[in-house]
């Protein structure tokens, strides 16, 4: 049974709390047990809790295929890019490389490259994906667009993305802010830190912004 | 004598905490379950509905249970993974006795022997000294049938008034401040309340690593246009995308919940009609916050006057709203008078006891709310009763069969049990899901009070840091290992079922506790064959007080997800919303919705009062404690579970780069926590994200690595609850890593 169309897979960075649901409930998917497909990171802690997960986008055209030469990686007819097959894997990390998102992963002890294949033996089954059923914070979420809707009336889905001269079309939907207009940016200009040197989330709530130790009650 | 055996690293060779991963049938791809079992997780007070998978009699798997309403299938990183406790290399298998002898300190001796060693100790200790010499610590991770036991077990087969719990460490001063205010401890609300509130306030709530779930919750009200307000000393992870940030100074939360009373009153931004027809007690209350000047407010809780002023026009003119607080204002010496802090504001808008009007304390432990219902805190019988009050007595003493002056009277709270050792008032102790040499404050204390007991023995299924002291430990069961109930955050019992048996000599905690009456000679009473009739008694012995249990049965909860206290008969459906208009209580009546004979809720007046040790000169930091989203309470499970101790190896001490930067730390460096009780040494991690003035240190390790070496065991003057919140520290570099790193894994 396919995944059916309706139902789609949207990552909201903006909810992420940085619990590792989503990573250590990969891990508990049937098809890759004790390997996590998602990558959960701080964007910069000293600055703020803020994390992303990054799971597989499930390009259109998936970067990580094109540049296989093995002709190992498939993407299904309902649009979910797969796990290397096994006996066609070459392991040259061609695909790791090249992915604009960053998402396969070599595993060397396999010899494989493994990414995330969308829990396809739940979703082909009805069920939700393993990380998007357990998210706390719904930063993951599989659902209908209607649902999605309905549920963040201030956000929007995104499904392209642009890297350099390539654009690419994802089936997993980037949730951003509604009114937001995006941005294409140079990703060698990313590369240089976006820290605001002066900006400080915990100073600019403060009576005293230079909270010396050893104050007591005024 | 309760000293420990051996070297703790020749304990720890044996008895960990070791680091349990999926291996085998867990790892297996292909394995089919044999039965998938919805139960509930083991880990905090919201309960969440997971289904284990259990495959040749051991738990593989965990597999979302999208159904049960609370979560849908949603789980933290310890749901997840907590099936992973099962099936462990430190499981206790046996029982154990002291043996300094051996080379891990312990032997294993038959279950009926140590059975009979524990009750020919506790026999000897109350002989010689009197019955309230053997004193009884007991645990709110328990199913709510076994808190019932164990309170049953410490007053009616040792006649001792010594019983008090871990939920003394968690949420005391909200069930307190809740009494005083409404007549009743429970959450006002089901969850399905903050979904309709204009405005969440969350004060001292670390949501999103303590109470993930409740995270969606909360943002999906915001996604429908509430305002969120959080009230904390550091930028936790709900806090990032809230709309307005208070960074109270630890230890001063009345000051501003009454500097909002202040503002609320002095624009109108509160019900009068409410506060006329539904209080008393406002006028003393607004005298009192007339002074609390949104300048003063400033000063004394280190906030910008603009925020206290934003907070205090959203909340004030709000529609609906929902205020929650967990541990950050309640762990606190003045924890209660915060509670009721939080409660004078919320009492003043008007809004509660209708749908998006909600007031609720967060619970922590697995079974926070149900573990302080029946009977195993010091001042109280089942049914939230009275232990002071004759008719209370009467009414539990008729239930158990014996006349009420059989039943001993108050005991004292579990710090104040040590101390009684200390005086040598109390001589031996038995403990139950409960790792204090971990979790209480100024622990070197508690270590030597356990050095002091002439005979201790312990109840529990890993050898946590506490038994490594026991004379004698018992076998115990784990969550999955027996059936019960247990009552979550929201006030709702539900189903705890069994998925596998105990290995071995481990058996269910209520029949070691029923075998120890049998061998002391006190059966009676002490003769259940299952959960359910200890369960049938508990709602007998419910019956007609607060907490009124009597309408729920096993059945009833299976077919409705859950039933809401109070039930009063079998027809009634439970009641997931308190204080409704109209609504109906055994204390007002009919003549109002809250549980006073008037009906009506008390404003109480809550005067501010700085931490018992504030900073000086000395120790010119506040050290405040907490949580890690991948660990629970004193880490005797999740310290054993490899994928969570990965998440989180080892404690670090949080600090802002304006005071690494007058200290010469960065970032990973090793420093050194003080107070006046004692020193702690880990790494540092500089983040914008805590107040300067402030460090925090997550409590969940042991020995070298606890944070509750520096915390004070200043306690609240009502509720009991220790001062985590806030202590007077200092902190220096270190030269380099302490010794301890080179000999113990992480998580040891």
């Amino acid at each position: 049974m396919p995944v059916p169309h309706h139902m789609q897979f949207f990552v909201d960075p903006n909810r992420c709390i940085g619990c590792q649901a989503c990573v250590q409930a990969c891990t508990e998917c049937d098809s890759h047990r004790g390997h996590s497909m998602i990558q959960l990171d701080y964007i910069d802690r000293a600055l703020s809790p803020q994390t992303v997960p990054v799971v597989c986008m499930h390009c259109d055209t998936p970067t990580c295929a094109e540049v296989c030469p093995a002709d190992a990686i498939k993407r299904t007819a309902d649009g979910v890019v797969q796990t290397a097959r096994k006996p066609r894997c070459i392991a040259c990390n061609n695909c790791v490389l090249a992915c604009p998102f960053g998402v396969p992963k070599m595993n060397t002890d396999m010899s494989l490259m493994m990414k995330c294949d969308m829990c396809y033996d739940r979703t082909s089954v009805g069920k939700k994906p393993m990380c998007a059923s357990v998210c706390p914070s719904q930063a993951l979420f599989y659902g209908t667009p209607e649902e999605i809707e309905k549920l963040r009336p201030r956000s929007r889905p995104v499904d392209t993305f642009r890297f350099g001269h390539q654009t690419i079309t994802t089936k997993v939907k980037m949730m951003v802010p509604r009114e937001s207009v995006l941005q294409d940016f140079d990703v060698l200009g990313a590369l240089v830190p976006a820290r605001d040197a002066a900006f400080d989330p915990m100073l600019a709530m403060l009576d005293v912004p230079d909270c010396a130790p050893g104050g007591t009650d005024a | 004598m309760a000293q420990i055996p051996t070297q703790p690293v020749d304990i720890i060779e044996r008895f960990g905490p070791h680091r349990s991963v999926a291996t085998h049938l867990r790892l297996d791809t292909g394995v089919v379950p044999d039965r998938a079992v919805k139960t509930h997780c083991c880990f905090c007070g919201q309960q969440c509905g997971i289904q284990l998978l259990v495959k040749e009699e051991q738990v593989v798997a965990v597999e979302p249970w999208m159904e049960f309403p609370f979560n849908q299938g949603k789980l933290c990183p310890k749901g997840v993974k907590r099936y992973l406790q099962g099936a462990h290399p430190d499981r206790l298998l046996h029982a154990y006795e002291r043996d300094p002898s051996s080379p891990d300190g312990f032997r294993a001796l038959g279950y009926e022997s140590a059975i009979a060693r524990v009750a020919s100790e506790i026999g000897r200790i109350q002989r010689q000294h009197g019955n309230d010499a053997f004193a009884v610590l007991s645990g709110a991770s328990l199913t709510t049938e076994k808190t019932y036991l164990m309170g049953k077990f410490a007053r009616m087969c040792l006649h001792t008034a010594n019983i008090d719990y871990n939920g003394r460490l968690c949420m005391v001063s909200a069930a307190a401040g809740n009494k005083k205010a409404f007549g009743i401890d429970r959450a006002a609300n089901p969850w399905s309340d903050i979904l309709k509130a204009d405005v969440v306030w969350i004060s001292g709530a670390n949501v999103a690593e303590c109470a993930p779930i409740t995270t969606d919750y909360v943002w999906q009200a915001r996604e429908h246009g509430a305002k969120v307000i959080v009230v904390d000393p550091r930028l936790t992870p709900i806090a990032r995308t809230c709309d307005l940030f208070l960074p109270v100074k630890p230890g001063r939360d009345i000051a501003l919940f009454n500097g909002i009373l202040h503002l609320m009153i002095e624009n109108s931004w509160i019900d009068r009609e409410f506060i006329a027809h539904h209080t008393v007690g406002f006028e003393a209350v607004a005298a009192h916050v007339a002074p609390w000047t949104t300048r003063r407010t400033a000063e004394v809780t280190g906030i910008a006057e603009r925020a206290i002023r934003q907070a205090a026009e959203w909340w004030g003119t709000a529609k609906t709203s929902f205020l929650m607080h967990a541990r950050g204002i309640e762990h606190s010496s003045h924890g209660v008078q915060n509670v009721l802090g939080a409660i004078n504001i919320v009492l003043a808008s008007g809004r509660i006891g209708r749908e998006g009007c909600g007031y609720a304390t967060i619970t922590g432990q697995g079974n926070g709310q149900g573990g302080r219902e029946h009977g195993q805190k010091c001042d109280q019988l089942p049914g939230a009763r009275d232990i002071a009050n004759p008719e209370h007595r009467a009414h539990v003493a008729k239930v158990w069969g014996i006349a009420p002056e059989e039943l001993p009277g108050p005991g004292v709270d579990c710090y104040e049990i040590f101390r009684r050792v200390e005086r040598g008032e109390v001589k031996g102790l038995l403990s139950i899901s409960f790792n204090p040499i971990v979790s209480l404050p100024d622990n070197d204390f508690i270590r030597r009070m356990l050095e002091k007991l002439e005979f201790f023995v312990v109840i529990d299924f890993f050898l946590t840091e506490t038994a490594r002291h026991a004379d004698v430990v018992l076998p115990g069961s784990l969550h999955e290992e027996d059936e019960g109930t247990v009552t979550t955050t929201e006030g709702r019992v539900i189903r705890i079922r069994k998925a596998i048996e105990s290995p071995r000599d481990a058996r269910a905690d209520w029949r070691i506790v029923q075998d120890i009456a049998k061998a002391l000679g006190r059966e009676r009473g002490f003769t259940f064959a299952s959960p359910r009739e200890i369960f049938d008694e508990l709602r007998a012995a419910s019956k007609g007080g607060i907490a009124d249990y009597s309408g729920i049965t096993y059945e009833k909860i299976e077919k409705t997800f859950g039933v809401f206290w109070p039930c009063p008969d079998q027809d009634h459906p439970g009641t997931p919303r308190l204080f409704e208009a109209g609504s109906w209580n055994p204390i007002a009546k009919g003549t109002g919705p809250f549980y006073f004979p008037d009906g009506k809720a008390r404003f109480v007046v809550a005067p501010y009062t700085p931490p018992t040790e504030d900073v000086d000169a000395e120790y010119p930091l506040m050290l405040t404690t907490g949580r890690v989203v991948s660990h629970f309470l004193s880490g005797t499970q999740t310290r054993r579970i490899g994928p969570l101790i990965d998440h989180c190896p080892a404690p670090k001490i949080e600090l802002h780069p304006q005071l690494a930067t007058r200290l010469e730390l960065a970032d990973g460096d090793w420093a050194t926590a003080e107070t006046r009780r004692g020193t702690c040494t880990l790494q540092v991690q500089v983040v914008r994200t805590i107040r300067p003035d402030t460090i925090f240190i997550p409590y969940h390790w042991g020995g070298a690595k606890s944070a509750n070496q520096l915390t004070i065991s200043a306690q609240d003057p009502i509720s009991k609850i220790p001062e985590y919140k806030a202590c007077a520290a200092r902190l220096r570099k270190a030269q380099g890593p302490p010794a301890y790193v080179a000999v113990l894994e992480p998580q040891q």
